[in-house]
């Protein structure tokens, strides 16, 4: 890498909230440093100026779900010399997913008045189901810290710390006492990515699942103490069916209990 | 008043007087901690004030459960152990390590000379007492010496309080490590309540503990006062229902590594590390070297780490324990036998807490037994195991 040359940094948007581009402007303290490090070259959501490619680090948020998404993604990877895909969406589908377990042509025709207008695919698929993805990012939203964390980190060459072991690890790092054992409140911290800090917990609440599945999820094991705890089949397939409801794990997991009567 | 001191005198702290054991403390110049009510459970953290204490609540545990109750009495020590153990404080989950600046051209080293608070724990039970010993083993003892868990731990002040009850989950009985507390102390105390009385039979372990005691409102225990500590701790004794067999535990995993109860344990195994997390003698980690993105400033930070993710045991190529019967065979045979080797005691005190904080309510107790019951198809570690299959 040169030193006189800032490395070109596009981000990219599919079909998302927009929450994890809302992540990078919510950097704050850093954003001054990632402007400094990097060249924005194509970000919409902060600037209109738009800096032809090639791209350097491209990051792309949300998930393919029409034709011309399918296309579009193919042209940024081509553009781009490093692409990490931000978020759930990008990462698993995102929540829009769940129309990958029904029949999309039965949505179009409830919801629109003239469903002949809407073109879009079966399912959300993530982006790297369409293109090589050189790091993933994970998270509903992403966590700015560790966005921070990977874009520091490829432009110094070195690995990003974002442990794939499970939430747990950071529930007792920050010493949070165990909601489910402690309350019996169902909680999918131990089947989860670690990466935010255990944030839901640390209020009393069960972990939703937001950074998907961890490095080896035992979704069986886990689902067999929830019903052990009370949740039906029914809120074990609603529990799994969150922002990451496709990603393989989670999605075996929900089709475990899904019943034709739940 | 006049006091009777030699070493195994004991004495008599009313409970209406003990909020002066915290400020003797307090004014030495202790951090003090010990054991209070956060949201869900007693946990132990910072106090400076007798209400602080868990007043009239207990905590049943069992596997996978534990619950807050109340209690009839207005006992001030009536739980059994909190979900963390006092390495939290001793050994901290998260610790900067160096920070290096680049400046001209070269590193700048800065190292963070700040020197812990001395801290007071009280409420020390004796499975802690014995935990916080092997971590001294480890961390102080050895040829390699821990300059954080050092120096948090030189100055600790200990007040350690014996058992009135067992909890679902100790089996500190199978391992010699309780319920009475016998060394490692400063001051021991046991809490005696009932429909008339309050008070705390108070034993001194240590000078230091005697210059403490002999700011306190004491008075010399009387015959059966002094004998209140064995018969309150023979009652927790006698409530323990978990049982560890440490007959040839040693050889018996040594000889099991293939035993097909391993496979069973992994059904049921989330990997989560919730138990080595918990576990008080557990003491891996990890250091995270983190850079800024200007590329000026980097710091290595160490943190908890546990045999339970696949980082844990990745070499070039891929992690070396990639099942997670690996994963939970090598973290019991590490507890149970090759501690013995390594450090010369077993490496469980049996506190409990990984059987209740393990989200799944796997029992090492009762997993040892399964392996002893079904040790026929046992084989000796040997090279060539999956174990060493990358």
């Amino acid at each position: 890498m040169t030193h006189n040359k800032k490395p070109k940094l596009a981000v990219w948007k599919f079909a998302s909230c927009d929450g994890c581009q809302l992540s990078i402007l919510d950097c704050e303290d850093e954003l001054l440093a990632v402007a400094g490090a990097v060249e924005i070259a194509y970000f919409p959501e902060a600037t209109r100026a738009t800096v032809r490619g090639p791209y350097d680090v491209s990051l792309v948020e949300g998930s393919v779900t029409t034709y011309h998404d399918a296309k579009r993604i193919q042209q940024i990877r081509a553009n781009s010399k490093f692409l990490i895909t931000i978020g759930a969406c990008a990462t698993s589908g995102g929540i829009q997913a769940l129309r990958n377990f029904k029949d999309v042509d039965e949505f179009i025709r409830i919801v629109y008045a003239r469903p002949s207008y809407i073109e879009t695919l079966e399912r959300s698929t993530p982006i790297s189901e369409h293109v090589f993805v050189d790091f993933e990012l994970r998270g509903c939203p992403i966590n700015k810290y560790q966005l921070v964390e990977v874009l520091s980190a490829h432009l110094h060459g070195r690995k990003p710390n974002t442990p794939a072991y499970s939430v747990c690890v950071e529930c007792k790092r920050r010493a949070t006492t165990c909601v489910m054992v402690a309350s019996g409140t169902p909680c999918l911290g131990p089947v989860t990515h670690a990466g935010c800090g255990a944030l839901c917990p640390a209020y009393h609440r069960g972990c939703y699942g937001c950074f998907g599945p961890m490095e080896t999820p035992n979704t069986a094991s886990l689902s067999a103490q929830w019903q052990e705890l009370g949740v039906t089949d029914e809120g074990l397939v609603r529990a799994f069916r969150g922002f990451n409801a496709y990603s393989e794990a989670f999605r075996k997991e929900s089709q475990a209990h899904e019943h034709d009567d739940n | 008043m006049t006091l009777n001191t030699n070493s195994s005198t004991k004495y008599v702290l009313e409970s209406t007087d003990f909020q002066q054991l915290i400020d003797v403390l307090v004014g030495i110049g202790y951090r003090v901690i010990g054991p209070t009510l956060d949201h869900n459970a007693v946990i132990y953290d910072d106090i400076t004030a007798v209400t602080d204490l868990p007043i009239g609540w207990t905590d049943e545990q069992d596997a996978a459960t534990y619950r807050l109750n109340r209690r009839s009495d207005e006992a001030f020590f009536g739980y059994v152990i909190a979900p963390q153990a006092w390495k939290k404080f001793l050994y901290p989950s998260q610790v900067r390590l160096w920070q290096a600046a680049l400046s001209n051209g070269s590193f700048e080293i800065l190292l963070d000379s700040e020197k812990p608070e001395p801290m007071a724990f009280i409420g020390v039970r004796s499975c802690e007492l014995h935990a916080i010993a092997i971590q001294d083993r480890v961390f102080i003892e050895g040829e390699y010496v821990d300059p954080t868990y050092h120096a948090h731990r030189e100055n600790l002040f200990m007040v350690a309080v014996n058992c009135g009850q067992a909890g679902g989950t100790c089996f500190c009985t199978s391992v010699n490590t309780g319920p009475k507390v016998e060394a490692g102390y400063d001051l021991a105390l046991t809490e005696v309540i009932d429909h008339e009385t309050h008070y705390f039979v108070v034993e001194v372990g240590t000078e230091r503990g005697q210059h403490v005691l002999e700011q306190l409102p004491v008075r010399n225990a009387d015959k059966r006062e002094a004998k209140l500590p064995k018969t309150i701790t023979d009652q927790a004794a006698h409530q323990i229902k978990r049982h560890l067999n440490t007959d040839g535990i040693k050889e018996l995993l040594y000889t099991n590594s293939e035993n097909p109860r391993w496979d069973e344990i992994a059904t049921r195994c989330l990997t989560c590390a919730n138990c080595t997390m918990v576990c008080p003698t557990c003491f891996c980690t990890t250091v995270e070297d983190v850079t800024d993105l200007t590329g000026r400033q980097a710091e290595r930070v160490r943190k908890w780490d546990s045999c339970f993710t696949m980082d844990f045991s990745y070499i070039h190529g891929g992690s070396v324990r990639y099942t997670s019967k690996s994963r939970y065979r090598q973290w019991m045979t590490h507890k149970l036998a090759t501690w013995i080797d390594q450090f010369g005691t077993l490496g469980c005190v049996g506190c409990g807490r990984c059987i209740t904080w393990c989200p799944v309510g796997i029992d090492i107790t009762a997993e040892l037994e399964a392996i002893r019951q079904t040790k026929a198809k046992g084989e000796t570690i040997k090279e060539g195991s999956d174990e060493n299959i990358g």
